[in-house]
């Protein structure tokens, strides 16, 4: 199924999204408009801009949320195909802003339910269930419980842990920290660092904080309008911005600059 | 639409016997009459499912055309005036001929002569000097209240205000049993009556004099279907053998036991049976309990068969409704139309419908029409609930259901229907309730339930009777509003 665009030279995915020319339009609005843009395997990528950029909306191409008006959409080499979507979703772990947890299942039911819908047997699911809260950091104890009698964080948490339980290779996250305090946030922010660190899973995440896309990504991708307005780590952004809006939208954000003093260190 | 309707019939109805079926219409007279139609043919050894008991003159006529009924009693000029009114009969060999254009066949007058007059208290009508129906056209102020089918009959009112000049302005229609008590509490001047009714001595009334001999007569005959001069002649010589049985004043006496003495009309037609015609049938008395038995399993067969019906479509019709919003626009308007229909009017209209569907004869009154017409008022609220539960999701639920990557069925079994729950929950509990109270007019067409007694007791005037009906009903509403809890999660 892959393309020789999209294989390295291990036969390896070098890119776990790609976008051709993908246009997408609510009305007269165009929210992404003819984008070019292939997002790396096996890394983070932070997709930032202001609100109504269409970052969001490029999130949802990737996971079938969304069909494109005009242009392809390539998902872990794969067009986005509603016969074979069920299987492609499979292979990729969905986060979005307050976790989006049912609230008629427990967590370890809404962590499960695709497992089970699969046929795992209990006791792989309760292996893989322990596996995953150790790595997240959740107390095991919690998982029995209703969502509705989590904090937010681990709230997130657990919709991380759903996310990742049948070990995707793409995961996406939407806003995951957005709706949180700040002590939880900056918390969960290790927390992440570490998990993607360890996972080496291509992830793409997006996030309105320079700051947390600095501080997550790998690489990060600059929006306006529905267009990519430049791409690179947060010193390029900082240090060579190809457009005045580069330099307007990071020097509108402080706390970005602490990240790469720290980075720096 | 014809398997289901077939399906209501299956469920609703025991396995059918040719059983003889008598039915009457609603009021004390009839209602007699009607027992001694089964008491007659008991008499034959005939075997005879109770009596049917109709709300008004076509549904009965609809019933005995159809087959569903195999005689009841009527009058000869509601025959002629009401029934037949488009055929201007003008002989007894004209109107035998008439009715056997429609496969029935009327029994020789029975004896008496129960005619319409328009009565007024003794003492009102005395202070007013009125005797004569044309007195009336000298007091325009008069409020007159008539029976709701006298009020459109061709008969009835219109060509009385027509003949008499009439210049009355305040005249409503109301049920006849209730007119009774409206006159006596002064709310009305002058009501219809019926000429052999008890309540005109027991009221003290002022029979007013036809002095233009606008009104038929309304000889009581037996009408019953023409093939059971084949399938059953000894019943058909026994009917025969009443004409000329009843006079004016057996008729009247008859009435008061039944209306005033509250006797059971089918005791009160045994006596007459024992006396008159040396037929003795036995009658059985049904205890409280017996009687309270019997309807609630009847009033229960209607909702519960009506109800799980309209589950089983109405859940599939909401979630297709959400699916699909133009369809789903089209579903909730027909089902909303539904439900604007006057729950007498649907109950009504379904005789027609089961015969347009194919339903055979005895499935056309009874059970089937009314759980018909109730699983058709139990669909909206089923449906818009489903509907309104799924389109309550928020969006980021819906997302993240779809973007796990179940299937459309997983996903609405797992996800979409547990959370629209509370929401159809209690759309079903709304459907149940509506159906308790409607179920109860039921008996207006032969269903039998609660509606028995309610129906029964407004006849008779008999407030314990109502409320033997009444109160169930209530209570049984009562029970499923407050009882049944819908399980609301608190999610928050």
């Amino acid at each position: 199924m892959t393309t020789a665009s999209t294989e390295g030279s291990a036969g390896e995915l070098r890119h776990a999204i790609e976008f051709t020319r993908t246009t997408v339009r609510f009305g007269a609005t165009t929210a992404v408009n003819g984008i070019e843009l292939s997002v790396p395997a096996g890394r983070t990528t932070a997709l930032i801009g202001p609100s109504g950029c269409g970052k969001t909306t490029l999130l949802r191409l990737a996971v079938g949320l969304q069909r494109a008006d005009l242009g392809d959409v390539r998902v872990l080499g794969r067009r986005i195909e509603s016969n074979s979507l069920a299987e492609l979703r499979h292979s990729i772990g969905y986060v979005v802003q307050e976790g989006g947890l049912f609230p008629h299942l427990s967590c370890e039911k809404n962590v499960s339910i695709v497992a089970e819908f699969l046929g795992w047997d209990s006791e792989r699911i309760r292996a893989r269930m322990s596996e995953l809260c150790a790595l997240v950091q959740l107390p095991e104890d919690l998982i029995a419980r209703a969502p509705s009698k989590l904090s937010g964080g681990q709230r997130q948490r657990v919709g991380l842990m759903r996310a990742l339980f049948l070990d995707p290779e793409l995961l996406l996250l939407d806003e995951p920290l957005a709706a949180l305090d700040p002590m939880v946030r900056a918390e969960l922010q290790d927390d992440l660092k570490q998990i993607f660190a360890r996972l080496e899973k291509s992830v793409l995440l997006v996030t309105h904080d320079l700051a947390e896309a600095g501080y997550l990504g790998d690489e990060l991708v600059l929006m306006r309008a529905g267009q990519v307005v430049q791409r690179g780590s947060l010193r390029e952004l900082f240090e060579e911005p190809t457009d005045p809006f580069v330099t307007s939208f990071v020097s509108a954000q402080r706390g970005a600059r602490d990240v790469l003093a720290e980075a720096a260190q | 639409m014809r398997a289901l309707a077939l399906l209501l019939c299956l469920a609703a109805c025991a396995p059918v016997s040719r059983d003889l079926r008598v039915g009457s219409k609603r009021f004390t007279e009839s209602r007699v009459l009607g027992e001694l139609g089964v008491i007659v043919a008991r008499g034959t050894g005939a075997t005879v499912a109770p009596r049917t008991e109709f709300g008004g003159t076509m549904l009965a006529w609809n019933a005995l055309r159809t087959g569903a009924i195999d005689l009841y009693p009527d009058y000869t000029g509601t025959i002629i005036n009401e029934i037949l009114a488009g055929e201007s009969i003008e002989s007894a060999e004209e109107l035998t001929e008439a009715l056997a254009q429609h496969g029935i066949r009327s029994t020789a007058p029975l004896g008496f002569n129960n005619t319409y007059a328009i009565g007024l208290r003794e003492e009102r009508a005395h202070e007013l000097g009125i005797e004569r129906v044309s007195d009336l056209a000298q007091h325009p102020d008069l409020k007159l209240g008539f029976s709701n089918e006298f009020m459109d009959r061709a008969d009835g009112w219109p060509g009385l205000r027509e003949t008499y000049g009439l210049p009355q302005s305040d005249v409503r229609g109301l049920d006849h049993d209730v007119a009774y008590r409206a006159l006596e509490s002064g709310a009305l001047d002058a009501i219809d009556l019926y000429s052999t009714d008890a309540e005109i001595d027991y009221y003290a009334l002022r029979v007013l004099e036809d002095d233009r001999a606008y009104f038929p007569r309304y000889d009581a005959v037996f009408l019953y279907r023409a093939e059971l001069a084949t399938t059953a002649p000894t019943l058909v010589r026994e009917l025969d053998r009443l004409a000329g049985k009843i006079s004016e004043d057996a008729m009247v006496a008859m009435n008061a036991r039944a209306k005033l003495e509250l006797v059971p009309a089918a005791t009160v037609a045994s006596e007459f049976a024992a006396s008159q015609l040396d037929l003795h049938v036995l009658t059985t008395e049904r205890t409280l309990a017996e009687r309270l038995w019997l309807r609630t399993k009847e009033h229960l067969t209607l909702v519960l068969i009506s109800l799980f019906a309209a589950i089983v479509i109405a859940i599939p019709l909401g979630i297709l409704a959400a699916r699909r919003e133009r369809l789903g626009q089209v579903v909730l308007a027909i089902t909303g139309i539904l439900q604007t229909v006057p729950s007498l009017a649907l109950l009504v209209v379904m005789i027609p419908l089961l015969k347009l569907l194919g339903a055979p004869s005895t499935y056309l009154i009874g059970s089937a029409p009314a759980i018909l017409a109730l699983f058709l008022y139990g669909l909206l609220p089923i449906v818009r609930n489903t509907h309104q539960g799924l389109k309550d999701i928020p969006g980021d639920l819906r997302d993240a259901a779809e973007a796990l990557g179940l299937s459309a069925r997983a996903k609405l079994w797992r996800i979409e229907l547990p959370l629209a729950s509370t929401s159809i929950l209690a759309g079903i509990k709304t459907s149940a309730v509506i159906n308790i109270g409607t179920a109860t007019l039921g008996a207006l067409i032969g269903a039998g339930g609660y509606g028995q007694a309610i129906l029964t007791g407004i006849t008779l005037d008999d407030t314990a009777l109502i409320l033997e009906g009444a109160l169930p009903a209530a209570l049984l509403a009562l029970i499923v509003e407050y009882g049944v809890r819908s399980k609301t999660r608190d999610y928050s």
